[in-house]
């Protein structure tokens, strides 16, 4: 399905804020399966969905999805193949469109935009039935400006956007991350019940050691730029939070050994 | 009165510049400058082709399409090759200056004697009138400005409805997500880039076109008429969502047209009570630095106040 070969990505590079974000991730996702990326902070888990995105062009390396090498296609032009929520709950809808507007955007998405209505009857009434079965009171508020609904509201309907045509693949970025703790298990539910219930292949970043234990079939962990686990099958079913958490924490002593023990070099030496 | 008659049809006629303006700092977010170019140039197309003898329903139009590709080189200049927005507004209103004097060929062509929209529209109002003038109240008004006042009002309404009809398609609702959300359209499949060629393209075409409606108006084009237009047209702006707020496409369309034609009235006031026409740019600058700096300072005010309160 995805192929990610010997990605490498290195921001500002030769300046002082050089950040080598990617360095030589390899992973391939099974047709159907659902992914979940964990990792440190800076650890690259975002910079490598946004890889795949195309939100930048990676320095080196390949991304082939369904056979097609997608390495040089622009962003605009993978997303006919995306479904893409973010972290920020804003990035994902227009605030001065209404949400039948920010629907009908979404249902061109890999289409050539004409000039049809954006809006039409059909497109409403499919529209309201999928926004009611969010029991959120937005289906009578479909003509409403999406910026006046809070975050979750919008995260909630960039996700019902970003399945509306069935995506190759979903790319989820941290997408309640920025929720309250209530807004955040509602958009969760709601992920489980999408991608279970069309099917859907999914990758999805997280920082929530307690989402990553529970959804998905298959577990990555990330460090300064590269995979360092992989959890699949049997050994993802049985893998704990806190087993997770462990994991974290040892990488965090191992980092801070790093740092001392070069310190400690240094006064020796130099 | 027919201060006020000419004032309300230069009103309708530099709505297209508010609309054009509107479309680029408004709905895409982006400063464009080159309306001051652009205005000119349509002027300078339709004055030169009016003189080739061509009809004007045919030399008009083709206005807005030197304005289109004015505006796609500045959004080209802006999106492909990462310059400066401002600064690719103002290159391109830099050439087009050569650009419009090549064009006319000197600086200033008359059209007293061409046969313009204008003459077209007063023998139209003469027919129907069956007179060269007609007394309203007590006023003596010309058959010509009549016309003049009844279609102007039309075209503009009709390229009003075209306007927003377009911004409903699936094509316009893209051009608007895009000034709105870049990420997001991106994340949609549109080429963000494209659609901003396409908008500044679509908004210069209309700001061209009130330059070659402009020139007929007055019986001249000149290289020089674009001189502060995108100020001008930012006051209409402002003023019309002054009256009908920002709520929704139609009401902010409507308002530009309305904000233009209040705006060319308040000019009209201004001049009469005796201001002198060449303070009137400065004055229009002064509007519009206080239009935008206003709703920052109440709130500021309003804090200070708070504090001192407190304090």
């Amino acid at each position: 399905m995805l192929e990610i070969n010997g990605v490498h990505k290195t921001f500002h590079a030769g300046s002082v804020n050089e950040v080598r974000a990617l360095q030589g991730v390899t992973l391939n996702i099974q047709d159907g399966s659902f992914t979940v990326v964990i990792g440190t902070n800076g650890s690259g888990k975002s910079t490598l969905l946004n890889a795949v995105a195309g939100s930048f062009m990676v320095d080196e390396g390949t991304l082939h999805l369904a056979g097609q090498d997608i390495t040089r296609w622009p962003e605009y032009r993978r997303a006919a193949l995306f479904g893409r929520v973010f972290q920020n709950p804003f990035s994902g809808t227009c605030p001065q469109l209404s949400i039948a507007e920010n629907f009908a955007l979404a249902a061109q998405r890999g289409f050539q935009r004409g000039l049809g209505w954006a809006v039409n009857g059909g497109l409403r009434r499919q529209v309201r039935e999928v926004v009611a079965r969010l029991d959120m009171a937005l289906e009578d508020r479909l003509d409403t400006p999406i910026g006046t609904l809070s975050g979750g509201q919008r995260q909630a309907l960039t996700l019902l956007m970003a399945t509306w045509q069935k995506p190759q693949l979903l790319l989820l970025d941290e997408h309640t991350a920025a929720l309250d703790p209530k807004s955040a298990d509602q958009i969760v539910t709601l992920t489980e019940k999408i991608i279970a219930s069309e099917r859907l292949t999914a990758l999805m970043v997280t920082h929530s050691m307690q989402q990553a234990a529970r959804f998905g079939d298959r577990l990555v962990m990330m460090h300064r730029g590269q995979l360092i686990e992989d959890f699949a099958g049997e050994r993802k079913k049985h893998v704990r939070a806190e087993e997770l958490l462990e994991r974290f924490q040892e990488l965090r002593r191992s980092d801070l050994l790093d740092e001392s023990a070069a310190e400690m070099l240094e006064r020796c030496y130099v | 009165m027919s201060l006020l008659v000419g004032s309300l049809t230069i009103g309708f006629i530099l709505s297209l510049l508010a609309l054009g303006v509107h479309i680029s700092f408004y709905i895409f977010d982006f400063p464009d400058i080159t309306a001051e170019g652009s205005i000119t140039l349509g002027a300078a197309v339709t004055a030169v082709m009016l003189m080739k003898g061509w009809h004007p329903l045919l030399a008009t139009p083709l206005a807005f399409f030197a304005g289109a590709l004015a505006g796609a080189v500045t959004a080209i200049l802006a999106m492909k090759f990462s310059i400066n927005k401002l600064l690719a507004g103002i290159m391109t209103m830099t050439a087009l200056y050569s650009v419009n004097l090549r064009i006319m060929g000197r600086s200033n062509i008359p059209l007293m004697n061409e046969k313009t929209l204008v003459t077209g529209v007063e023998t139209l109002s003469q027919k129907v009138l069956g007179a060269s003038s007609v007394t309203f109240l007590r006023w003596e008004v010309s058959a010509r400005d009549i016309g003049q006042l009844v279609l102007c009002p039309v075209l503009i309404a009709l390229v009003a409805l075209l306007l927003y009809s377009f911004f409903r398609t699936n094509l316009g609702t893209a051009m608007r997500a895009t000034g709105d959300n870049a990420q997001m359209i991106r994340a949609q499949g549109v080429d963000d880039g494209k659609m901003i060629i396409l908008g500044l393209a679509i908004s210069n075409g209309l700001i061209a076109l009130s330059g070659a409606l402009l020139a007929q108006y007055q019986g001249f084009a000149d290289v020089q008429m674009g001189i502060g237009m995108v100020v001008w047209g930012l006051a209409s702006v402002i003023i019309g969502e002054a009256m009908v707020g920002t709520r929704d496409l139609g009401y902010t369309i409507t308002g530009a047209v309305m904000g233009s034609v209040l705006f060319r009235l308040l000019v009209a006031i201004a001049l009469r009570w005796g201001i002198n026409p060449n303070d009137l740019k400065l004055i229009t600058a002064a509007f519009v630095f206080l239009a935008l700096v206003t709703p920052k300072l109440i709130p500021y005010l309003k804090s200070r106040k708070r504090r001192f309160a407190h304090a």
